[in-house]
């Protein structure tokens, strides 16, 4: 979602790398780097002033350290400004004390609103045990009635309509309903207006007054331009916004306005909407976002998500195998497995720290995974374990059972061999650079005056790591395959392994180091308690 | 009323920002200095012309250097020129002659693509051609049942599939074959919002794009882009998206009759030359206005300079 943003920020920190110590005239140069890049990716004309020279005044300030590199220092006074920017605190939304909790959604034409209201009733009722009414109460666009009552059918999610009212009085109504029917939860779905169309500004007010929600959401798309901030002050003068949602997240959109919002209104950002699909909704952290924006990866989403779908043991277990070169085609397989679910590809590989841009703007087939899949699932669990024994008859066979060419299984015999052997070479060196992102992240962590970044998620960063390299490989060979195609351009076939995991250097050794250490110590005791087991 | 003063009474928000920004700029008799040039790419950022905007002032401080702009007048004339110029294309080669001739209309979610559908039904059905409408939005909720409720009002007839998740292809072959035996002189194909980044549907854009081909060899006679006026430098990634995978012909900007400026449009242009045929400026069936370079940036500037 950011890439753009984030390949233009690196360039302009490289420009501060190899430099010894920060001057006036080298953070001049950068900020009006940063400047042009915040202008491309629409933040705001005004916020993008305000914001380089807070980040001036945080670098020249006593906040700057000696010895520590300077595009490191500079990159961290950014994400602290960013942070700053857009949070600093994570919002909630507010949760009524008796009776139902009522959400006004308000926004322009085609941002979204309906369909977020789904999503958002979805999430609720998933992650807060919810009883969610939908309110349809935009009567100005053809059909909008019927797409929020398919989506309530879709969802098994009542949908509250009353025909020949007005869009304050079916608000009412539906409140009221709610309160009769023990509903907890209220969305009421307003039509899209302009901020300068008067009648309708006064007419979705006047749906506040009436029903006094505990939430006015402003939906926007990520996509909008400088006019973001104009819109959303209007919409403030008129409603007491307490939130907005960003939408279209999952699109290319540098997210301008995400950044200028907060600013501009101070009205936090609650949820993010990333895909078509109706649980693509996401609350919003800034923290994380900032991560994002930086290219450092959103490390601590990428632990929930691993956590919520991953048995950490498991994931240890093949962490240890693949350390102890006992790793076999079944491993490979029980990893891609573990990855998968996780989510599709593109939105794991996006949070995963240090990327390059080449894996990122892949486009990540979740269909090729399946064709991976099917290759394992056509052997036998004896070869999968020996997988020596693969002799070309063998091949033959697995291939028919995939439906696929025997250069594919070929591919893929040929992919783990490479894995195993990087396996051991990482062995050698002390996984060193394997972990640098999570490195860099520990030493910024260090820095950074709150430091409660990635806090709890030590043990779990192991693990992630070790899945990360599976995953290295197994994009890897994705890569090549789509390239045998004649589908991928650019050289993600070839791509160096050291790129994909150590794309961000760690910045002191030492750090890397102890934290193998560590790693070692884990392992000897979780040895010792699966002995013990026995 | 004629055109450019209703073009301008739409965009009387647009105009108020620009031209009012302008004239502030230049409150008190400011001489051009740099500051005030600062002022102005600032004022013209805030419009999304994005890095145009930098090109501008940056014209503008040579020109001035060279003493060829001293006050405001110059100033605003010299922007005209400039943004007029930056404009420029050739005229619409929309001329009927096939029948139908098929027009696809794509776009991101929420650009505006329906309603913008509705509104050329409407301005073809008042030149007294007939209208046929493919609803070929098959994946968001009710959206075929949008389109028809538009179709009722003009008066369009309206093909459409009353599956969920239909094939958009076999509903898009459906129309043009419809508009063919119907013999019909218009047929407009919508199409689900796609974002540009999510190649599987891009390519089914494709898809749909090579099926109507089956029924009207060199249909799609113009594919259509709709962008919403408000979204900012992102427009042209989403034009240069599209444009790789079907031929866009042409773009529509919707909503423009907001505080948005369109200013993304410049860039759009200067990036990959596509014309720009229609501005939505408001709600109703009759707001879609044909796109003119000297009435828009006339309007954008606010005062006539002839």
């Amino acid at each position: 979602m950011f890439e753009t943003l984030t390949d233009r920020l690196n360039s302009t920190f490289s420009i501060l790398r190899g430099r010894k110590e920060l001057t006036e005239e080298n953070i001049s140069d950068g900020l009006r780097e940063v400047r042009q890049a915040l202008l491309e990716a629409d933040v705001h004309f005004g916020i993008a002033r305000d914001f380089t020279e807070r980040v001036r005044k945080r670098l020249t300030g006593e906040d700057r350290l000696k010895g520590v590199d300077p595009s490191q220092q500079f990159v961290h006074a950014f994400h602290n400004e960013l942070v700053e920017l857009m949070g600093p605190e994570d919002a909630e939304l507010n949760v009524a004390k008796s009776g139902p909790t009522i959400i006004l959604m308000a926004g322009l034409q085609g941002a979204g609103k309906t369909t977020t209201c789904a999503k958002l009733a979805r999430f609720l009722r998933k992650k807060r045990q919810m009883r969610p009414l939908l309110v349809a109460a935009d009567i100005k666009r053809p059909a909008a009635v019927e797409q929020l009552r398919v989506l309530g059918r879709q969802l098994d999610m009542p949908v509250f309509h009353e025909a020949g009212l007005t869009p304050p009085q079916v608000c009412q109504k539906g409140v009221e309903h709610a309160k009769q029917n023990g509903y907890d939860l209220v969305i009421l779905d307003t039509a899209g207006r302009l901020h300068v169309d008067a009648e309708l500004m006064a007419e979705v007010a006047e749906i506040a007054k009436l029903t006094k929600p505990h939430n006015q959401v402003l939906v926007v798309d990520a996509m909008t331009g400088q006019d973001a901030v104009n819109s959303a002050k209007a919409f403030h003068e008129q409603l007491e916004l307490t939130g907005c949602i960003l939408t279209k997240m999952d699109g290319d959109a540098r997210g301008g306005a995400a950044v200028s919002l907060k600013a501009v209104t101070g009205v936090p950002i609650l949820f993010t909407g990333t895909g078509e699909k109706i649980d693509d909704i996401d609350a919003f952290h800034p923290e994380r976002m900032a991560g994002r924006i930086l290219g450092m990866g959103d490390v601590v989403g990428l632990v929930d998500q691993v956590q919520e779908n991953i048995d950490e043991n498991e994931a240890q277990v093949q962490m240890e195998k693949m350390l102890l070169g006992s790793f076999t085609l079944e491993d490979m397989f029980a990893q891609l497995r573990m990855i998968r679910k996780m989510g599709p590809m593109k939105k794991v590989l996006g949070m995963m720290p240090g990327m390059p841009k080449e894996v990122r703007d892949m486009d990540v087939d979740d269909k090729q995974m399946n064709r991976l899949e099917a290759l394992f699932t056509s052997m036998t669990p004896i070869e999968r374990l020996k997988p020596d024994i693969l002799d070309i008859s063998r091949r033959r066979r697995v291939a028919r059972g995939a439906g696929q060419d025997v250069s594919a299984v070929n591919e893929l015999i040929k992919r783990f061999k490479e894995m195993k052997k990087m396996m051991k070479q990482l062995n050698k060196m002390g996984m060193g650079s394997m972990f640098g992102a999570s490195a860099k992240r520990d030493t910024l962590r260090g820095m950074s005056a709150d430091g409660e970044l990635a806090s709890g998620g030590g043990g779990m960063l192991d693990s992630l790591g070790a899945l990360g390299s599976g995953l290295g490989a197994g994009m890897k060979g994705l890569g090549s395959r789509l390239l045998g195609g004649g589908g991928l351009p650019g050289g993600m076939g070839d791509m160096d392994m050291n790129a994909m995991l150590g794309g961000a250097r760690p910045m002191g050794s030492s750090a890397t180091r102890k934290s193998a250490a560590k790693r070692k110590d884990k392992k000897r005791k979780d040895k010792k308690k699966r002995k013990g087991k026995r | 009323m004629g055109l450019f003063d209703r073009l301008k009474q739409r965009l009387t928000k647009t105009r108020a920002a620009i031209s009012d920004g302008i004239s502030s700029i230049f409150r008190g008799g400011r001489k051009i200095d740099g500051a005030l040039l600062d002022e102005l790419e600032e004022l013209l950022y805030t419009s999304d012309l994005g890095p145009v905007a930098t090109d501008i002032s940056a014209e503008l401080a040579r020109m001035h250097k060279r003493g060829e702009i001293k006050g405001e007048e110059d100033v605003r004339l010299k922007l005209r020129e400039i943004l007029i110029g930056k404009l420029d294309q050739a005229p619409s080669t929309l001329t009927f002659d096939a029948k139908p001739t098929v027009l696809l209309i794509v776009g991101v979610n929420g650009s505006g693509k329906t309603t913008s559908i509705a509104k050329l039904a409407h301005r073809f059905l008042g030149e007294g051609r007939s209208v046929l409408l493919g609803a070929g939005d098959t994946f968001r909720a009710a959206a075929a049942d949008q389109l028809e409720a538009w179709a009722s009002r003009s008066g369009a007839e309206i093909v459409r599939s009353h599956q969920d998740n239909a094939d958009p292809a076999a509903v898009a072959f459906d129309s043009v074959s419809a508009a063919v035996a119907r013999k019909k002189d218009v047929a407009i194909i919508d199409t689900a919002g796609r974002l540009h980044t999510q190649k599987n549907l891009m390519s089914e854009l494709e898809k749909v794009s090579r099926v109507i081909q089956k029924v009207v060899p060199d249909a799609p006679h113009e594919t259509w882009l709709v962008l919403d006026g408000t979204n900012g430098q992102n427009a042209i990634n989403q034009a240069k998206e599209f444009t790789q995978a079907v031929k866009v012909t042409g773009l529509i900007i919707a909503k423009l009759d907001g505080t948005a400026r369109g200013g993304a449009i410049f860039g759009i242009k200067e990036a990959l030359g596509l014309p720009v045929r229609y501005i939505g400026t408001g709600e109703s069936m009759e707001l879609l206005e044909p796109f003119e370079p000297e009435a828009f940036v006339d309007a954008i500037l606010g005062k006539t300079l002839a």
